[in-house]
């Protein structure tokens, strides 16, 4: 069985979807952490086009971003398929995922930037998350697929549990359970699957992390 | 017994990302029905089959949509296993292809969007970075193309051909309208020698807009973005 290794940032929701399948799948893997103010040769080495993690090393073969990673687990280690068997209902949950991608966005940039700036991604992000109540979650579903976990929840990991940390830290309110009720089962549904609680980074450190970012940027503006 | 295979496809032939819809359907041989949206005046059919973004392309296949045309072209890819293989079998390659897909979707056509949309110093500073990423896929596509000159036919036509045959397959007429080199066939001798040769495969000719058509809509979207800005 060759060697997995996955290179990463613990403070990633990108790095976390991936450590995510690899858990579901049961799938033995050795962890680097990467200093992404120091990156380390391997990382320029197996990423040399984006230099960004999360990168997955399989057998000495690198894959790159994590949409494409989290692919090339489910269709590597088929056990446990992430994805729908049906080519339709999979096609529907790989537009979901792509919106999980875009959402994200947003999120990270609510914490990086300030003034109008902030108040467009803040708004930005609820939109979407009013569209994935409206559309992408369906009442009664436990998760996005039905009632078993799959890619589509991992990919949203950033809503489930970065979100709150970012608002917490900015004051911004993007979230708010009563406007989102399917959003809020969700995700506390998401956040009860042991191995999902088992690789969600613990949010004190999260906290502690993006306050003291938040500092950092608020004191770059006001020089 | 058969199911009924109903295919419709809603499109402009304004949008690139429409195109690759097209093509993709068309070098698999699948008959569809197709609605040419004006984006001013969207069907009700589009907003109910794509309500989160209201965009084209939407593929409805039976009656049921799929929306986002990466997605669209996967499952076409699955769901019917004639002609050319869009994608490869191989997970590895696979990844590959879609590492590639990403980057020229996400990458190449928003730089470029920027690059026909702007001028002076933003257009100089999205232009070096077309060139940049150009030089970036070309040594990407090395790895797929190890000998120099790709032979492209509709029976081996990928993923990676649709999306770049629906950015650049044009980009003489890009050249003209914007007075600048987008292709240099001595920077990026692959990817010169890639397009020409899916430019020259009958199906891309066929499905290619008449010249001035293409011009004008390129001069519009041109026009129209620098006297919004500068509003």
């Amino acid at each position: 069985m060759a060697a997995v290794k996955l290179l990463g940032a613990w403070v990633s929701p990108y790095n976390c979807r991936v450590i995510c399948a690899l858990k579901l799948k049961g799938i033995a893997y050795e962890y680097m952490e990467e200093d992404l103010l120091n990156k380390s040769p391997l990382l320029l080495q197996y990423n040399p086009v984006h230099k960004k993690i999360p990168v997955l090393v399989h057998g000495g073969r690198s894959i790159c971003e994590s949409a494409v990673i989290l692919r090339y687990i489910d269709e590597t280690w088929p056990e446990n398929p992430l994805l729908p068997a049906d080519p339709y209902e999979r096609a529907v949950a790989l537009f979901w995922i792509k919106f999980a991608d875009d959402t994200t966005f947003p999120i990270a940039m609510m914490y990086l930037i300030t003034g109008e700036e902030q108040k467009k991604a803040a708004k930005e992000c609820s939109e979407m998350l009013e569209t994935i109540e409206e559309h992408g979650l369906v009442e009664g579903k436990k998760f996005f697929g039905g009632d078993e976990i799959n890619m589509v929840d991992i990919a949203f990991c950033s809503v489930a549990h970065w979100l709150g940390v970012i608002e917490e830290v900015t004051g911004l309110k993007a979230f708010e359970p009563h406007k989102f009720p399917k959003l809020n089962s969700w995700i506390l549904n998401f956040k009860s699957v042991p191995v999902i609680k088992e690789s969600l980074p613990d949010i004190e450190t999260m906290l502690a992390f993006f306050k003291g970012r938040r500092e950092m940027v608020l004191a770059s503006k006001s020089s | 017994m058969e199911e009924a295979n109903n295919v419709r496809f809603h499109g402009t032939w304004r949008s690139p990302y429409a195109k690759r819809v097209e093509l993709a359907l068309k070098l698999k041989g699948i008959a569809f029905e197709y609605v040419e949206e004006d984006l001013n005046n969207k069907s009700p059919s589009l907003i109910k089959f794509n309500p989160v973004y209201k965009k084209v392309p939407v593929l409805v296949h039976n009656g049921k949509p799929i929306a986002e045309s990466l997605c669209i072209i996967e499952y076409i890819d699955e769901t019917w296993k004639i002609g050319p293989q869009l994608l490869p079998q191989d997970p590895y390659r696979r990844a590959k292809v879609r590492f590639w897909a990403s980057f020229i979707h996400h990458q190449l056509y928003e730089t470029m969007l920027t690059v026909m949309k702007t001028a002076g110093e933003a257009q100089e500073k999205a232009i070096n970075q077309v060139s940049e990423k150009l030089q970036v896929l070309e040594e990407g596509m090395q790895e797929f193309y190890p000998n120099e000159v790709p032979s492209i036919t509709t029976q081996n036509m990928g993923i990676l051909e649709i999306l770049i045959c629906c950015l650049l397959g044009p980009y003489k007429l890009q050249e003209q309208v914007l007075g600048i080199q987008i292709i240099n066939p001595e920077r990026t001798p692959l990817i010169f020698s890639w397009l020409t040769a899916i430019n020259q495969v009958p199906l891309v000719k066929e499905s290619a807009p008449a010249e001035e058509k293409t011009l004008a809509l390129l001069k519009f979207v041109r026009d129209i973005a620098l006297k919004s800005s500068s509003a």
